[in-house]
């Protein structure tokens, strides 16, 4: 079948069955996007695919043939950060660092339909991401920096 | 009181270290030569106290010349023929960010820009032998030791430096990593004076390390060195790994805890493509080409298992009082009696506290490979060095023969100091003869793993009518002895610790028992507060001599706004306390549904004092995520389990606190560039609970002495 990862056609040899997740990070080396639940209760798998925030460790891969999936290291442009990865290490918004692609991955998306999210609509859409550190206001933080919403650098 | 604490420091270390070799001398003078290709290398010694003694033995050597390298490295600082400084050190970076910290410390004393500065971290064959990180014990012991090693290092290549311009040393300033002469005439880089040399120096033992009140690079926010690898989903940890041939393991695992296999059948597993099937007692895994015929093949394995029963989570506390044993070794403090008799007033109550996982979000991982009889592992754990002796003891083969690698691991909070996994993966590439990745699941972390301890808790004590608490007695059983210990000034205490037969697997865990003591301690106080009518904050206050107990909850009630009239159906508390060397207070606001009962935790302001901050950026991300952790604890973790069984031991079954659960949080950061640094990674998360307890009963009237607060 065929995968179209971060603009890049693909044809993988694979179960239609087998979750994204693992043709992400074993077959395409991908290996940004984590496992951190296996039931989609943590968002450390998080992908964009034609737009919407899924849970690659749900998703079987026949499920996304042919639509537009987009990881971690498809954001960055030219060996560039977005806006947002700025903001993340502006902000100091992460610790181990493990839940960061899918925060950032989840947050991207929803900066790209609400450019200037409120902080509840920032925390609804993000609310499905645990990051066990506790570094949550910082994420806020960094989503609002990169929205031009923050009112003050986290210190 | 020396002699009490002195007893409990054993207590301590039950949870905490599962007994570490008192010596280690396996990184030793051969391998650091090996390792040693030329340059500038200064050594710490394990201990100043061996420094000292090899310094007597040697008399007094040179300024220049070679010494004999030590045989117990603790860590080594290394400045190569090209410039670069490269620092090893035994210990993980877990997202504490000291990767950072520790480089900070190095350039400052250095006088080179932080980014100059390599770490080398948490390899067996490549760093000296390390404890491991837990204990809040990096930043006190470590960062010191690495200082001394720059500073000497500095004076090292500044005399070279002078030697070769023919001046005095005191005439050489290293500034921005460039040595210069007295009128800046002259300038040498760090290679320059480097290149050429093969010079290993132990550091003296009274070396001179900046105060932290003239610290430059250390002392400033600076961001986290390899920041930019976490934002773009770069940076490899242990389950990014991938080596060629290498195969997905997993393991067919028991029915319940301690039961014993009665039969299997592997067959249809053994007969799937490319699966090989590794059985070793009552161990059965398997290994694939691709992780979804690893999982395949697992399921696929036919097993019965006999588990005995075993008591569950609704009898537990009956069952660790009733398999308590005598306490061990504290003697109490004047006298329970007399306290009591002083007394206006006397409460007794008990408190409890659940059993939690870790639930680090990268689960515990490990690749394996053999190569001519020598295991490598790459593997997420505080403990290097006690994963590496686990290995040496599962395959009878010398330590010698074995290299663990730590990469900067998805967390822990102390539930990664044992190396069931690494075993395990190296297990299944002994039996595949193929490199092994093995991924523990997230229900494997809850069922296979160790929990922080549950416990209970109970206190007697007396209180005047004017505030003063006379007597203070104090049990807890199993969940630990760590911060039993009272700041406040009671003249009369019986602490006791009680060892109890756990149900399940228990061991460390971010501020191991500090949490449960503090929780009962500061509801406690709340409760002979309200005894005696007084003002939570003022009835502290009258207990408390230690100045710096005092700072962190006068901190807390100022920035809070304790005194300020509070909104309806909002309730506030606070707590205070202690431990590892650090200060921290807490106050919480909540409100309460007054239909449903729902507790919502409003604000918190939490206050921290641990001597010279190192880095404020990071402490203050530290102190936030200890907080938003706790809520955890505090409002809803709580491992259910019967019969051997994890019965919530998923993430839709175990609530982990979420964007929505964490209210609006403000740090205050004591400064105190007076004071040594301490740790800072654990004891921000035990004030928490209890403030918040205490909180609710301000709304509501409501005692509740269970952590989670139900």
């Amino acid at each position: 079948m065929n995968i179209n990862v971060n603009g890049k056609k693909q044809r993988i040899d694979v179960d239609p069955q087998t979750p994204l997740l693992y043709v992400l990070r074993d077959q395409l080396n991908l290996t940004g996007t984590k496992y951190g639940c296996g039931e989609a209760r943590c968002g450390a798998c998080s992908v964009v695919v034609d737009g919407q925030v899924m849970r690659s460790c749900v998703t079987p891969v026949g499920r996304v043939a042919d639509k537009q999936i987009t990881t971690i290291e498809g954001l960055e442009n030219d060996g560039k950060l977005t806006p947002l990865q700025e903001a993340f290490l502006k902000a100091d918004a992460l610790q181990c660092g493990y839940c960061t692609s899918g925060m950032i991955v989840a947050a991207s998306n929803l900066l790209s339909k609400n450019p200037k999210p409120t902080r509840e609509e920032i925390v609804k859409h993000m609310d499905g991401n645990i990051c066990r550190c506790g570094t949550y206001l910082r994420i806020v933080k960094a989503v609002q920096i990169a929205a031009g919403t923050a009112r003050e650098v986290a210190e | 009181m020396n002699d009490l604490n002195d007893d409990l420091e054993l207590e301590l270390e039950r949870y905490e270290l599962f007994a570490g070799p008192l010596y280690n001398f396996h990184f030793n003078r051969r391998q650091f030569l090996q390792a040693f290709s030329g340059g500038i290398a200064l050594i710490v010694p394990t201990s100043n106290l061996i420094a000292h003694a090899l310094q007597q033995e040697q008399g007094e050597s040179g300024r220049r010349g070679n010494e004999r390298v030590p045989d117990d490295i603790g860590a080594w600082i290394h400045i190569d023929e090209s410039g670069v400084v490269s620092v090893f050190t035994g210990k993980v970076e877990l997202g504490q960010n000291i990767r950072t910290s520790l480089a900070q410390a190095v350039a400052d004393e250095l006088h080179v820009p932080l980014n100059d500065i390599r770490l080398v971290m948490a390899d067996t064959d490549l760093t000296p032998f390390d404890m491991g990180t837990f204990g809040s014990m990096s930043t006190p012991r470590m960062a010191p030791q690495l200082r001394k090693a720059a500073a000497a290092a500095r004076e090292t290549l500044i005399a070279l430096a002078a030697e070769q311009w023919k001046v005095e040393p005191s005439a050489v300033r290293i500034v921005n990593a460039r040595f210069v002469n007295h009128d800046a005439s002259k300038s040498l880089t760090l290679a320059e004076v480097a290149k050429g040399r093969k010079l290993v120096k132990t550091i003296p033992p009274d070396v001179a390390i900046t105060p932290a009140k003239d610290w430059t690079i250390a002392g400033t926010p600076a961001p986290k060195v390899d920041g930019r690898d976490f934002v773009t989903g770069k940076h490899q940890y242990t389950t990014d790994i991938k080596r060629d041939g290498m195969l997905y393991g997993r393991i067919v695992r028991p029915s319940a805890m301690e039961a014993k296999l009665l039969s299997s059948d592997t067959k249809a597993a053994e007969a799937m493509k490319g699966v090989v099937v590794v059985r070793d007692g009552d161990f059965i895994g398997v290994a694939a080409p691709e992780h979804q015929t690893a999982v395949r093949a697992e399921k696929a394995i036919a097993v019965h298992w006999q588990a005995p029963g075993q008591p569950g989570n609704d009898a537990l506390f009956d069952y660790l009082k009733k398999n308590a044993a005598a306490s061990r070794g504290s003697r109490p403090v004047g006298s329970m009696a007399d306290g009591l008799a002083a007394a206006d007033k006397k409460l007794s109550q008990a408190y409890t506290i659940a059993y939690i996982a870790h639930a680090p979000l990268e689960p515990r991982a490990a690749v394996a490979e053999w190569n001519d009889g020598k295991l490598t592992v790459w593997t997420g754990t505080q403990r290097p060095f006690g994963v590496r002796s686990e290995l040496a003891e599962a395959f009878h083969i010398p330590e010698e023969k074995i290299r663990v690698i730590v990469p900067d691991t998805g967390s822990g909070y102390g539930g990664k100091h044992t190396g069931e996994c690494a075993i395990e993966a190296a297990r299944l590439a002994r039996g595949t003869g193929k490199p092994v990745k093995l991924v523990w699941t997230r229900e494997e972390e809850f069922n296979w793993a160790y929990f922080r301890p549950a416990g209970v808790i109970e206190i007697s004590s007396g209180v005047k009518n004017d505030g003063t608490v006379t007597a203070w007695e104090f049990h807890n059983y199993n969940s630990g002895a760590s911060a039993m210990q009272v700041k406040y000034n009671f003249p009369n205490q019986d602490i006791q610790f009680h060892n109890s037969k756990s149900p399940l697997r228990q061991g460390s865990y971010r501020g191991l028992a500090a949490t449960a003591n503090h929780f009962a301690r500061e509801v406690h106080m709340d409760e002979l507060a309200q005894l005696v009518n007084l003002d939570p904050v003022e009835f502290r206050l009258k207990n408390i001599k230690d100045e710096r107990l005092k700072g962190v909850l006068e901190a807390a009630a100022s920035s809070f706004g304790w005194g300020r009239k509070k909104a309806e159906g909002r309730g506030r508390g606070i707590a205070c306390g202690f431990e590892k060397g650090s200060y921290v207070a807490a106050a919480a606001e909540v409100s309460v549904d007054a239909k449903t009962g729902s507790v919502k935790i409003e604000r918190v302001v939490e206050s921290f004092e641990c001597g010279a901050i190192v880095n404020k950026l990071h402490l203050h991300n530290q102190v936030e995520g200890a907080v938003v952790q706790a809520i955890g604890g505090a409002m809803f973790e709580n491992i259910q389990f019967k019969d051997g069984q994890i019965l919530n031991g998923r993430f839709s079954k175990y609530r982990l606190p979420r964007f929505s659960d964490v209210p609006a949080i403000e740090i205050v950061l004591l400064d105190r560039r007076d004071l040594p640094s301490a740790g800072a990674g654990e004891t921000p998360i035990v004030g928490l609970a209890p403030a918040v307890s205490n909180a609710i009963f301000d709304a509501t009237g409501k005692r509740i002495r269970s952590m989670p607060l139900t």
